[in-house]
């Protein structure tokens, strides 16, 4: 690890250390009695105090204390755990981040009003503030004439707990010119002697300036447990104290086989796991230079193709395999669990419920997903979107619910699953479902829809993420925040991904994201089609079968094959293109699918897999649907990379368009 | 040789603060993130001297204290705790689980030097 810089570390780890606060603060509002979260609270907010502190975040440590002092009485049983306390330090957590991201500004009124609830909120007063350091009662006398004589024992134990008498000695010793004197009187007799207890005394005078406390201090640490005697040197006393005196060698003597006492090194134990931190810029540079070897590599790769040389070759292919290693493993540097996605909206459900005043309970599963790290950075903003949206308008108050025969309290459900290349996220509710008749009337006053249009159900569902498009009759504080519905829609997309609803009136709805797992390079299936040369996901593939000429003139105009029984609609994607070219005698179907929805695309030529290093298009082809971004080859053209979830809904589209027709 | 000091604090922007203190007065530093680790690197190496925070997860420090204490190829290692603590009831308790000294939080690298200096000698 190297050294970086402390106050940004600080403030990185003070941000968990609030999001776990705010976690056990959650949990705790749950369960008032339990006292491990009151522990676990209360040591976060000890920590933060501790370190904000140690980093000059003074404001912030003044302001932790009072909290943390009134989670310590809750600790000690002083005063209980309520609700309006775990309310009031929800709003403190809030206060602290403020206090550390913003520290410039004026916090002073906002600090006083929460303080302000904290002693409603608790019993106990907890006004006191910080104290000061302990302070060592140091007897403030004035300067000995001439320096002090010190006589001590240490406690037995001090050696074993790692005081070092020779070290105190030396202390004494650099406040001035000293005599020492080891005291032997209570060595004990050998059969009775335990070699790593302190068995022996000093006697020392020091000639120095340096008033009482300084030597008071030498012993800071074990003076309220040994004995110590100190007093003013009188000038010209000198005579020995009445103990056994030795000299300054046998001292060394006894010292040496005091250390040699200490045995070393022993069995080396099992190791721990050991994390390092490296920041995010790092991870995606690191991925650049990933993709830039993958585009190399497969540069390479088409040399070595054409090449007849064997060790080229093999080189080529060795290090091909390397390139993919290297890459599966930067993705799973990359990748973070959910869970720490799914843990920010707890508090948001819990702020909603006291909003709404709705019973709201958040469920959660498949937490151990993992997804990359930017992906769940941008997914945020969306689901917070998409949660209070089913919050706002999906669930029904209390009342509602009653009279709607369900539970009281209302249900949030995130689940989270991986499928192939791709994550499924959804986002469930036990409300009262989509109100279809409510979104056609608003899309056709909107002028999205014309009057009577006809729409298969979820063309009719996702018109509520058409931009200008809101459902709300009114706008409340939750839902109505500038950011419409398409905002969301538009950046599920820009993360490849899809957005899927399911609703059914007066049961709830379910809003499902497919998120792919990773933004920045995927397997690939190389086709060709024309003169064209395409990328299909890998993970959507679902397999290659041949589409003889002879068949292919058959099943025109109704492009179907049946496929172990199951009708699966096809598209030439020759046509689709407009290539212009002949169809080939020896056409391929290369069937993929996304969840249930299969169909097949008939291309020219299978080339092999690819691994394709994904370049978004430029602003000017994205509204191009089929085509989710473009690759370079080995030989520096350029290759579409096909959208397969919009080819399955033209697919299906077509199928059921047919199916209308006969 | 330059003496080696294992800190053991849950705070990693702490650990770093006194790496940086540490290892610019020329200590070699161990770093472990809370009780349990701190024992596990405790049971595989001799250190010159150990600084610990007393509140930590998995193993608080007044534990791991105990445990280093009965540790053959620890003897007389010793051990400053970090407190925040003024009353004397938790420097008791670290006291009588064998610590040989503390340093109070906040507090700036020559205080921290100062101790170390301590509680190692000359």
């Amino acid at each position: 690890m190297s050294a970086g810089d402390p106050v940004a570390a600080f403030k990185t780890e003070a941000d968990e250390l609030l999001d776990q606060i705010e976690q056990d603060l959650l949990d705790l509002g749950g369960n008032l009695q339990d006292a491990d979260l009151v522990n676990a609270v209360f040591r976060g907010l000890h920590t933060l105090k501790g370190s904000g502190a140690m980093f000059g975040f003074d404001k912030l440590a003044g302001f932790t204390h009072h909290c943390e002092t009134a989670f310590d009485n809750v600790r000690k049983g002083r005063a209980p755990a309520t609700a309006e306390l775990v309310e009031v330090i929800l709003s403190a957590k809030d206060h602290m981040s403020a206090l550390i991201h913003q520290s410039d500004d004026d916090h002073e009124a906002a600090s006083a009003e929460i303080l302000g609830r904290l002693r409603a909120a608790i019993d106990i007063a907890s006004d006191a503030p910080a104290p000061a350091p302990a302070a060592q009662a140091a007897s403030p006398t004035p300067a000995s004439a001439g320096g002090w004589r010190v006589q001590f024992y240490l406690p037995p134990d001090a050696m074993a707990n790692g005081t070092n008498p020779l070290a105190l000695v030396d202390e004494l010793r650099d406040l001035g010119e000293a005599e020492v004197r080891l005291v032997t009187d209570r060595l004990p007799a050998l059969d009775e002697l335990v070699p790593t207890e302190c068995h022996f005394g000093w006697d020392v005078t020091v000639v120095t300036d340096a008033p009482r406390s300084a030597i008071e201090d030498v012993f800071i640490f074990v003076i309220d447990d040994m004995q110590l005697d100190i007093s003013p040197l009188e000038p010209a006393v000198e005579e020995a104290a009445a103990a056994d005196v030795m000299t300054p060698e046998t001292e060394n003597v006894v010292a040496a086989a005091v250390s040699a006492a200490s045995p070393v090194k022993g069995k080396p134990a099992e190791k721990s796991v050991e994390n390092v931190r490296v920041p995010a810029e790092r991870l995606d540079e690191l991925m650049d230079r990933v993709g830039e070897l993958v585009i190399a590599q497969s540069r390479l790769f088409q040399l070595a193709q054409n090449s007849i040389d064997m060790s080229l070759r093999s080189v080529s292919e060795e290090i091909g395999l390397l390139a993919s290693e290297l890459r599966d493993t930067m993705m799973v540097l990359r990748m973070v669990p959910v869970s720490n996605l799914f843990g920010r909206f707890r508090r948001l459900i819990h702020d909603l419920a006291r909003d709404t005043g709705k019973i709201i309970e958040l469920t959660t599963e498949g937490e151990n997903v993992e997804l990359d790290k930017t992906v769940i950075e941008r997914l945020a903003d969306p689901m917070i979107h998409l949660i209070r949206n089913s919050c706002d308008h999906g669930l029904e108050d209390a009342e509602g619910r009653t009279a709607a025969g369900k539970p009281e309290s209302g249900r949030i459900h995130l689940r989270a699953q991986q499928a192939g290349g791709e994550v499924i996220i959804s986002i469930e509710d036990d409300g009262r479902g989509m109100d279809r008749a409510r979104i056609r009337a608003k899309a056709e006053a909107n002028g999205l829809i014309q009057p009577g249009q006809v729409l298969s159900d979820q063309e009719l569902l996702q018109l509520i993420f058409a931009p200008g498009f809101s459902t709300a009759a009114q706008v409340t504080s939750l839902s109505g925040r500038g950011v419409g519905m398409d905002v969301v829609k538009r950046t599920i997309e820009s993360l490849r991904g899809q957005i899927d609803i399911e609703s059914v009136e007066g049961a709830g709805s379910t809003i499902r994201l497919r998120i792919p797992l990773t933004l920045a390079i995927i397997e690939g299936l190389l086709v060709r089609v024309g003169e064209g040369r395409y990328v299909l996901p890998l993970a959507t593939v679902e397999e290659c079968i041949e589409l003889s000429l002879e068949e292919d003139l058959r099943s025109r105009g109704r492009s179907f094959i049946t496929l172990r029984d199951r009708l699966v609609p096809f598209l030439r994607l020759r046509e689709l293109f407009a290539t212009g070219t002949k169809p080939e005698a020896f056409q391929k179907i290369v069937v993929v699918g996304i969840g249930a929805e299969k169909v097949g695309l008939v291309v020219d030529q299978i080339i092999g897999n690819h691994q394709t290093v994904i370049k978004s298009m430029s602003p000017l082809h994205r509204n191009v649907t089929a085509f989710g971004g473009a690759t370079i080859l080995g030989d520096g053209n350029v290759a579409l990379i096909l959208d397969v979830a919009q080819l399955v809904a033209l697919g299906q589209n077509q199928e059921e368009r047919l199916r209308a027709a006969s | 040789m330059s003496a080696s000091v294992l800190t053991v604090d849950d705070s990693a922007s702490l650990r770093m603060a006194i790496r940086i203190a540490l290892t610019g007065a020329g200590y070699k530093v161990t770093e472990a993130g809370d009780g349990r680790e701190g024992l596990a690197k405790a049971q595989s190496e001799r250190f010159d001297m150990i600084l610990t925070d007393l509140n930590m997860p998995n193993m608080d420090g007044l534990s791991m204290i105990k445990e280093i204490r009965k540790l053959p190829t620890q003897t007389g290692v010793p051990i400053v705790f970090l407190t925040t603590e003024s009353d004397d009831g938790i420097k008791q308790q670290a006291k009588m689980a064998g610590a040989t000294g503390w340093l109070v939080k906040p507090f700036v690298p020559e205080q921290l030097l100062r101790v170390v200096q301590k509680v190692l000698g000359r």
